[in-house]
């Protein structure tokens, strides 16, 4: 099967590749590896504290070529965001907008787990109560 | 000028040589009989062209015409070989012994059979994909009836001491059966100085056509006999019914007098490229070669290059690169290769993996182009690898793999 020309160019062409000073108290870091799966994705933020707005993003990714393409695309899509919005993010936008094959679609769950992590990692380095998101699934079907 | 994507998995099949192309073409139309119809010319040219394939086929393998038996391919061979040793020496034990890095033709073979009451020993083997001899030896009870070791293996070549495991099983009375698909016609294979007493092999694998194969079965000390798996006409002496694939075998026996005339050579070539390859690879950071590179077929490398993962630099050679990975994944929670996993590799240099198959038609320019491809491809996805980045921090990586 042919990969999909989407998945490509984001693999290809990966934007916002790259790291934030995890040092700064305005930059939060998710990092997800879940065992059972190969991936690890680290999902970072650089929040304006002033009106809570995402005004950078990065991510790195070991895993397959979809799992690059959803890290990356999931960075485009939170930039610009406040976290309260970026936190209502749904793994099946990226599932739909990356046509993500079957047995790929776990990657962006674990990319929304990253930013979710990436947001609880802002918030309890500022002083915030840390948002209560359900439970990680991790033995979903794909 | 290059051709892409560069062809470098050879190890999964190989183009027909052109020559064996050649030869196969008046089987279609003009020379087209039934070897089995014996009372025309027809029959009678398809009969001869027969003969003739399956002298070159028993050549290059040191064997005699009347031990080839023609089949589909080697997965064929292998199902006849095992099954039907089997069956035909119920009497005597129903143990065999074979490896936990043979193909899966040998594997759900034995899987199957332990369905049928078969007790099958798999052993391991060490970091070099080679089996302990004393291990062997010692699995060896009074109901084994047959050893079966591949020659070389399929995703990193690494060539078993096939001597000195048929000696342990001749000393016991123990056939000694051989998947010998991926060195035939690559290395010297001789079934009498080898102590081989089935072998299984496919055209191919070695520039022939698909669907082409054959079981050679010894026919003295001792005088091996299988059971059928395929009945009807009583074909190939009566081991493997159906209308022989006239065309396919002549294709199969010109590809063999063309390995024989012409593997030490071509050996000698690709080892050279080969060894180009894997040396300027190896210069990359945390890159590693799997199984043994002394006891190796001359035209494979598998390497693990870590914190970068298989599949994705699979799609960094979308249009460059033809090969393989140890992570092609189709699950959701991908097991990569149970070989690599055999050799004892972690999860991560396993599913870290390429295996570069040269072969007959693999140029030095090719070579060259892919040192480059796969060196910036390695290199570009660490620079997005977070683990490659905690790695050169001098982070404890244990937690991840």
């Amino acid at each position: 099967m042919a990969y999909s020309e989407k998945i490509l160019d984001y693999y290809n062409n990966p934007r916002n590749a790259g790291t934030l000073d995890k040092s700064k108290s305005n930059v939060g870091t998710g990092l997800v590896h879940v065992p059972g799966y190969i991936e690890v994705i680290r999902l970072q933020i650089e929040v304006n504290p002033a009106n809570k707005v995402i005004a950078d993003a990065r991510f790195k990714t070991f895993g397959s070529g979809s799992a690059i393409a959803a890290s990356s695309m999931a960075t485009e899509w939170i930039k610009g965001k406040t976290i309260d919005e970026a936190a209502q993010i749904d793994d099946m936008y990226l599932v739909e907008e990356l046509n993500l094959p079957p047995a790929k679609i776990h990657c962006a769950a674990l990319v929304e787990d990253a930013i979710k992590a990436a947001i609880n990692n802002y918030r309890s380095k500022n002083g915030y109560e840390e948002y209560k998101f359900e439970e990680i699934a991790t033995g979903f079907e794909a | 000028m290059l051709k892409l994507p560069v062809y470098l998995d050879n190890n999964a099949t190989t183009p027909c040589d052109p020559r064996v192309v050649e030869t196969m073409l008046p089987y279609f139309t003009e020379i087209f009989g039934n070897a089995s119809s014996r009372n025309h010319s027809y029959g009678w040219a398809a009969e001869a062209a027969i003969d003739l394939a399956r002298e070159q086929v028993a050549a290059l393998i040191g064997a005699d015409p009347k031990e080839i038996i023609f089949t589909s391919g080697a997965t064929e061979a292998d199902n006849l070989a095992l099954k039907g040793v089997f069956e035909m020496y119920a009497d005597k034990g129903n143990h065999i012994i074979t490896t936990e890095i043979e193909h899966k033709a040998i594997l759900d073979t034995c899987k199957h059979l332990e369905k049928q009451g078969a007790v099958v020993t798999y052993l391991k083997v060490n970091s070099e994909g080679l089996i302990d001899l004393k291990e062997l030896e010692a699995a060896i009870t009074p109901k084994t009836i047959m050893v079966s070791i591949m020659y070389a293996n399929n995703e990193i070549g690494v060539i078993n001491p096939i001597r000195e495991i048929s000696a342990i099983a001749k000393k016991h009375g123990v056939l000694m059966m051989s998947d010998i698909t991926q060195a035939a016609g690559k290395i010297s294979i001789d079934v009498n100085r080898d102590g081989i007493d089935l072998a299984a092999l496919s055209a191919h694998k070695l520039y022939g056509p698909k669907g082409t194969g054959a079981l050679y079965i010894r026919r003295k000390s001792p005088r091996v006999k299988v059971i059928s798996q395929i009945d009807g006409g009583g074909h190939e002496r009566g081991m493997r019914s159906g209308t022989l694939n006239v065309t396919g075998i002549v294709g199969f026996g010109k590809a063999c007098e063309l390995s024989l005339l012409e593997m030490e050579a071509e050996g000698k070539r690709l080892s050279v490229l080969r060894d180009k390859l894997e040396n300027a690879l190896l210069r990359l950071e945390e890159t590693y070669v799997n199984g043994s590179r002394t006891q190796r077929l001359p035209h494979v490398s598998n390497i693990s290059f870590r914190y970068v993962e298989g599949e994705a630099l699979m799609m960094g050679f979308n249009k460059t690169l033809a090969l393989s990975s140890g992570s092609a994944c189709t699950s959701a929670s991908p097991e990569p290769s149970y070989v690599l996993k055999g050799l004892g590799l972690g999860d991560d240099l396993a599913h870290s993996s390429l295996r570069f198959g040269l072969g007959r038609f693999t140029t030095e320019e090719e070579i060259d182009y892919t040192i480059q491809a796969v060196t910036d491809t390695v290199n570009k996805l660490r620079e997005i690898s977070p683990l490659w980045e905690m790695f050169k921090e001098g982070a404890d990586m244990t937690e991840y793999y």
